[in-house]
């Protein structure tokens, strides 16, 4: 486990950042960012093999995550921040003018740690792949991981680049779909139904493992397992369970607040559920 | 200067020989297509480096895709795929994956333009142009024969960023010197005049020579520059060769809205407003038949260039 701190005393601080981030400029997206809290803070703190003081975009000899579903940038700047890919009191400028925090991911800025702009579905997974494909040109034995939100896998794209990492057994790739059920208009099935999530991504030819997102624990174990499974001629998915809102009573259990930010007071009740454990930004 | 030509080739197939000699030259080139290596002359690349081709399907967003993940990865990918499927449908990945992201993803596109003949509207894309220089970060590039396309195909993959290249399906005259260097961005004045420019792009480079060889006949010393960059655009040659002629006729097999045109027009109106004619597709879409039976029709061949020179000098 993490030498400093315990990943649960991260994952609440994350979880202040991105409640604080969102309210501070009354925009963004709390709902998503809560929910994948546990599995990316458990990703970055425990698995990725990477250097956040030697960031280059190629990640020569270091795992690669790209982050599909971009609006939960909030989320994706605190874990960054945390790890020490830039200052904390850089989350302060999110969505604001002149900030390399931008709505939605990009390189534009050149923040440390991202390597592609992210915000129209359904595209992570194709760049994904061909980074996974650079990494085996290139004999570097270091893995891909993507995260995906489920609302994205509607987009066509996704199935095309899950036929392609199938048929080229690109199988140093661990793809994670965040299934919280909820997207912008409503639950993924009032909207279009995802139907057997499961059989879809095997019959394609993928290996499929589950993972309970919202406890560190699972996730953890299930990442390493998933890593013992690369090389094996198969790309993996990990269908990852989460509560959109999670952590957050009231905003849990619910797509309301998928792309809505908290008021002065609901700032306040979340905080009061969520204790300072590194310190605020 | 004349031109002459002894054979024809088609552009696509200066594609091919280019990324074939680029493979043996740069380990870091990789080459990927959605279901049309032949068309776009990629076989040989493919049958001499399998391990460094990728064949996508017909899936041409997960190609874009794939092809910006090859980048960050250190690889310098050639995507091939025909100019509308190469754009218009792929729009969306091109803008956020390759150009607002910076990949370096080199963007090839055949059979642009009416000259795709038979197949007809759906294929014959004209828009392309235009898409592409609208993105911030793109480079734009559109040779003129087989030659200048392999040059082409050799000098952007020395250049570091997302460049669209556009080229075609007829077998067309090889005018151009085989060894010509080719620099991204510089204009090339093909013929010295005084009275009229003629600013062309791609097949039409050709047309214009045509042309103005027609009207050194009628008296009249015409100036072709072939612009092979869409974007950036060589505004140094276009306003030193029109404060000498003082008019200009722009050449393209593209739409009139979006195309070479336009971005002459706009530099020109900011700087040095002169009387101006487009040669290009007037707002329509295309329709089947031979190459050049469709320049004939859509108003794109050597005489109405010709007109368009007699037409526009008149408006000095």
């Amino acid at each position: 486990m993490n030498k400093q701190y315990p990943l649960t005393n991260i994952c609440t601080q994350v979880r202040r950042d991105i409640l604080r981030m969102v309210h501070a400029v009354q925009s963004g997206h709390p709902g998503g960012s809560l929910g994948c809290t546990d599995f990316m803070v458990s990703l970055y703190f425990e698995i990725l093999q990477a250097d956040p003081k030697k960031f280059t975009i190629e990640g020569k000899n270091e795992d690669l995550f790209f982050l599909s579903n971009g609006h939960i940038s909030p989320l994706w700047y605190s874990v960054l921040a945390r790890k020490g890919y830039f200052d904390i009191s850089e989350l302060a400028t999110f969505r604001k003018l002149n900030s390399r925090l931008q709505g939605h991911p990009t390189t534009a800025e050149h923040l440390p740690g991202i390597r592609v702009a992210s915000g129209s579905l359904g595209q992570g997974l194709s760049v994904a792949c061909g980074a996974a494909l650079s990494k085996k040109l290139n004999q570097d034995k270091n893995l891909i991981y993507v995260l995906m939100g489920d609302g994205e896998i509607q987009e066509g794209q996704v199935w095309e680049a899950a036929l392609f990492a199938a048929h080229n057994k690109i199988d140093n790739l661990i793809a994670t779909i965040d299934l919280n059920g909820q997207q912008v208009d409503g639950t993924t099935h009032q909207v279009l139904s995802l139907g057997d999530i499961e059989a879809k991504w095997k019959s394609f030819g993928w290996e499929v493992m589950h993972m309970h997102g919202n406890n560190v624990t699972d996730t953890v174990n299930t990442l390493k397992s998933a890593r013992k499974r690369t090389e094996k001629g198969k790309p993996i998915v990990i269908l990852m369970r989460t509560e959109m809102g999670y952590g957050v009573d009231f905003m849990t259990g619910t797509h309301k607040w998928h792309g809505v930010p908290p008021n002065d007071s609901q700032l306040e009740i979340a905080l009061a559920q969520l204790p300072v454990t590194l310190g605020d930004y | 200067m004349k031109y002459t030509f002894t054979e024809k080739k088609d552009t696509r197939s200066g594609f091919g020989a280019g990324l074939f000699e680029l493979g043996k030259k740069n380990p870091n080139v990789v080459a990927l297509t959605a279901d049309l290596s032949g068309s776009l002359k990629m076989n040989e690349f493919a049958k001499a480096f399998p391990d460094r081709f990728f064949q996508m399907g017909i899936a041409e967003a997960n190609m874009m895709g794939v092809a910006a993940g090859l980048a960050i990865g250190g690889k310098i990918p050639f995507t091939g795929t025909f100019a509308n499927f190469s754009t218009g449908r792929v729009y969306d990945q091109i803008r956020q994956s390759i150009a607002y992201s910076q990949t370096n993803v080199k963007i090839c596109a055949s059979h642009a333009g009416l000259t795709l003949g038979e197949d007809g509207a759906t294929h014959q894309m004209l828009e392309d142009l235009g898409m592409m220089k609208m993105l911030p970060n793109m480079t734009v590039i559109s040779p003129c024969d087989y030659n200048e396309t392999k040059a082409a195909t050799l000098a952007i993959a020395e250049h570091k960023g997302p460049v669209y290249l556009r080229f075609g399906r007829p077998s067309w005259p090889v005018f151009t010197q085989a060894d010509e260097p080719f620099i991204i961005g510089k204009a090339k004045r093909m013929t010295e005049g005084n009275d009229v420019t003629i600013i062309a792009t791609g097949h039409l480079v050709w047309k214009s020579i045509e042309a103005a060889e027609i009207l050194e006949e009628r008296g009249i010393s015409a100036e072709v520059i072939n612009i092979h960059t869409i974007k950036p655009l060589d505004e140094e040659a276009i306003l030193a060769s029109v404060k000498k002629t003082g008019c200009v006729v722009t050449a393209e097999e593209h739409l009139r809205n979006g195309g070479l045109g336009d971005s002459v027009a706009q530099f020109l109106a900011q700087t040095y407003p002169a009387p101006i004619y487009f040669i290009a597709v007037n707002d329509t879409f295309g329709e089947s038949g031979k190459p050049l039976e469709l320049l004939t029709k859509y108003g794109l061949d050597t005489p109405n260039i010709v007109a368009a020179a007699e037409s526009v000098i008149r408006r000095k």
